[in-house]
């Protein structure tokens, strides 16, 4: 049974690391965008393997190298179970920028060709747009971006119109901004993009871990994300990829573990998932993302994205009684995730971060890896406050009290 | 605490800044930015024997890269090129009054030395590599 609320003051407990102080003052983690804390399960669950399986993967037969195989090969049907997928169907990488980089390499290499277009938008993450900038340098593909509104809405009629140009040979788009929460309609631009015969590559590194995403039902071709945004370790990336794309596609790396035989002058390669997974892999990690994965499920991916529209529109609701503030993005919470970029007058937002963390909070401060994005929006740098399942509303309280300080200490 | 840090003198460079524009007939040009926070500073130097006749700044960022780029332009102005070469990061900090900053935000406070510095080795590299040398080796900001 899922609990039906999101109990945050007591999830807490299940963090150590909101035991920590900091300048004296409880930690208010408000930069889970970039990364989120770690629960006991997934911590002890890291300790466990090192002390009681530790062994290396696909290769020996003893017990010890047989129980770490299966507990590997258990978070991967549980990550493919979590987004409706086959197991056979995902790739760990290290991380999404690993994700893409791979599809990059062994899919868009070898199937577009000079003049084709790749499609992205200005709201995407560096980890979208510099991958496909190195191909477009090396095989004479060409980028073509799809702007946001005033809002931070996308353009989507223009996104359309760009696919039924017949140029357009790959889609690669995010669900949901890093900086501005605008949720992206990708069902209907997926739809569309098939009409079309052109694959779409989603970037869920905000979606996934924040709402339940059906990667079978909404048919992309390509899924990526992180472990480490949604409570696993660094260092775990996850490739969806349907099956038939992924037979077809080219190895990424070559070297122990993604092959079948080895002769002097050629291999044979491993069947998938393994053909893209050279090289003793990250196999602790794996397994505590897999424990990662069942605390979510815990909770529930529907009450984890209502707790945090709840939080979303209760900040929303403080920020904008705030004078000076300018806040980017989607004013409605149904349309956003729970990350909420802003400015405050001339205060420059690593300044306001600085005395954010007089207080004990925790925001971003900075481009967010998302510079075409600043360009777009005409400022060099916005303040990041973004949400998880343990933030509470005491929280935003201290954190909306804290820009308030900031603007006694600059005068305004 | 924060309220050390945005002192009275801080607030006033940032929102005020001495020397900043552009300098027509430059002899040294530099720019550079911290990619950590976008801050970007770049100094312009007219050099008069052997003495800094005139500088200029351009740039944004944070507070107190801000600050710190304005008191420098004041610090160094009309002063001889063998005392600007010597200038340490400790000697900047002492300026600002800012001696306690963290890790992160001591890159702003130094960002526009280390442009200094640079325009500095440009400017030498062409009159006397010697001492363009000598300020590459000691300049170990970064």
């Amino acid at each position: 049974m899922q609990r039906s609320i999101v109990n945050s003051y007591e999830l807490r407990n299940d963090f150590p690391i909101f035991k920590k102080k900091i300048n004296g003052k409880d930690l208010v983690y408000l930069d889970n965008a970039s990364t989120t804390q770690k629960p006991y399960s997934v911590i002890n669950s890291i300790t466990d393997f090192y002390s009681n399986y530790n062994s290396n993967i696909h290769r020996a037969v003893y017990q010890l190298a047989e129980e770490a195989t299966e507990l590997y090969e258990q978070s991967r049907k549980k990550i493919a179970n979590f987004i409706n997928v086959r197991p056979e169907e995902i790739i760990f990488t290290r991380n999404t920028t690993e994700s893409i980089n791979l599809i990059a390499h062994s899919w868009a290499r070898s199937n577009l060709k000079k003049d084709d277009v790749i499609t992205i938008t200005e709201i995407e993450h560096h980890s979208n747009i510099v991958p496909w900038q190195i191909l477009c340098q090396e095989i004479g593909t060409r980028l073509e971006y799809v702007g946001i509104d005033e809002s931070g809405f996308l353009d989507v009629e223009y996104l359309i119109e760009l696919i039924s140009s017949r140029k357009v040979k790959l889609v690669s788009i995010s669900h949901m901004s890093n900086v501005l929460g605008t949720i992206v309609p990708i069902e209907r631009i997926i739809k569309t993009a098939h009409q079309y015969d052109i694959p779409v590559i989603v970037d869920g590194a905000q979606s996934v871990p924040h709402m339940p995403v059906d990667a079978k039902n909404l048919d992309c071709d390509f899924l990526v994300f992180s472990a480490h945004k949604m409570l696993g370790p660094t260092g775990v990336g996850v490739l969806y990829a349907k099956k038939e794309l992924l037979e077809k596609m080219k190895p990424f790396m070559g070297g122990g573990d993604m092959i079948k035989e080895v002769f002097k002058f050629h291999t044979n390669y491993n069947e998938v998932p393994y053909k893209f997974e050279a090289g003793t892999p990250n196999i602790a990690d794996v397994v505590g993302f897999g424990a990662a994965i069942e605390y979510l499920e815990k909770i529930g991916m529907e009450n984890i994205r209502k707790h945090e529209i709840s939080l979303t529109e209760y900040a929303l609701e403080s920020m904008q009684s705030l004078k000076y503030i300018t806040i980017y993005g989607p004013t409605d919470s149904n349309f956003r995730g729970g990350v909420i970029s802003f400015n405050i007058a001339d205060i420059h937002p690593h300044d306001l971060a600085t005395i954010m963390n007089d207080h004990g909070i925790a925001i971003r401060s900075g481009h967010h890896c998302a510079q075409v994005l600043m360009q777009r929006l005409d400022v060099p740098a916005t303040s990041r406050a973004s949400f998880y399942i343990y933030n509470t509303k005491e929280e935003i309280d201290k954190f909306v009290n804290a820009i308030k300080e900031a603007g006694r200490i600059f005068k305004i | 605490m924060s309220d050390d840090i945005y002192r009275e003198i801080i607030l006033d460079h940032y929102r005020n800044p001495r020397n900043k524009g552009k300098l027509e007939n430059a002899d040294v040009t530099v720019h550079d930015s911290n990619p950590l926070c976008g801050d970007e500073i770049d100094i312009h130097l007219k050099v008069n024997d052997g003495v800094i006749s005139d500088v200029k700044f351009e740039g944004k960022g944070c507070a107190i890269s801000q600050a710190s780029a304005s008191m420098l332009t004041e610090l160094v102005m009309g002063k001889d090129l063998n005392v600007v070469k010597d200038l340490k990061k400790e000697d900047i900090l002492e300026n600002i009054g800012l001696t306690n900053l963290g890790p992160a935000r001591i890159k702003c406070a130094l960002l526009s030395l280390k442009v200094l510095k640079v325009g500095m080795i440009k400017y030498y590299s062409d009159n006397d590599p010697n001492s363009a040398e000598q300020i590459k080796n000691e300049s170990s900001l970064y």
